[in-house]
């Protein structure tokens, strides 16, 4: 929900003259949102920036979303950040749903 | 590594995991998520070495704070060491948000800030209550957001969701 939040605020400033970049790490939220220039982390929600305790990953990122105002010539241009959180398990726990806990 | 099954999309869409987990719940009327077949683009307008960057987030400055439905602003310096988060559906099993560079570089872009990259940082960094509803979010929020920029003559603004 908070990246649907940004998404409509980053659609607000743009409508009044105020470029924009999001960062988030919830691709398909932010797409069908709309915006006009995105990063993508695919990690986890909640380090969209870089790794915790990760300052050379963090200062790559915001400059990835730097380059990106300069560079998009379009709306709804999407970059991925060329990192992986190691594990690929979170993919499948995030909300999981417990057979025996269905209603 | 886990092994990938890539007969399904590798990243997750949040949009259908949600939906799925709600229905398992119990509950029938899926949520209606923001779309729109149209985007809007402004092109900068001046250059990124003589602008001023915002930064707005949707953590909270406090527990006691986190549930007020408000757009806020609080000093960019010093940085924040800590901001409140537990409210918002991050995923809590994977990571953690105790480094608050990792959803708010306050001090990651003060070193573009440093180094000429940009202009400078702005004064304050925004809040922005995440509402279910699309409608006080458009119409409430996202003007209020406008206005401190304006009023922190921010000229690009980087928006960072939890």
């Amino acid at each position: 929900m908070c990246h649907q939040t940004v998404g409509l605020v980053a659609r607000h400033l743009e409508f009044n003259r105020i470029p924009t970049v999001v960062i988030g790490s919830a691709k398909d939220i932010v797409e069908q949102c709309g915006v006009p220039r995105f990063v993508f982390t695919d990690f986890p929600l909640g380090n969209p920036c870089g790794k915790p305790d990760d300052s050379v990953m963090q200062r790559e990122i915001v400059g990835i979303a730097l380059d990106l105002l300069e560079t998009a010539r379009h709306p709804r241009t999407t970059v991925q950040t060329p990192f992986s959180w190691g594990s690929d398990d979170w993919r499948i726990k995030y909300m999981e749903i417990r057979e025996s806990e269905r209603i | 590594m886990s092994e990938l099954d890539s007969s399904d999309r590798i990243f997750v869409s949040y949009i259908d995991t949600s939906r799925e987990y709600y229905l398992s719940r119990g509950y029938q009327n899926p949520y209606q998520w923001a779309c729109h077949e149209d985007a809007p683009f402004t092109s900068l307008s001046k250059p990124l070495s003589e602008s001023r960057v915002a930064l707005i987030t949707t953590a909270a400055l406090s527990k006691e704070r986190a549930n007020v439905k408000e757009v806020y602003s609080a000093p960019t310096m010093p940085p924040p060491v800590a901001l409140y988060t537990e409210h918002r559906s991050w995923d809590k099993k994977a990571t953690h948000t105790r480094d608050v560079e990792t959803f708010l570089p306050v001090r990651r872009v003060s070193e573009f800030a440093a180094s000429g990259r940009i202009a400078g940082l702005a004064p304050r960094f925004y809040g922005v209550f995440t509402d279910f509803s699309q409608r006080r979010t458009t119409d409430e929020y996202a003007p209020s957001v406008v206005d401190l920029c304006r009023a922190d003559n921010v000229d690009v603004a980087l928006l960072i969701p939890l």
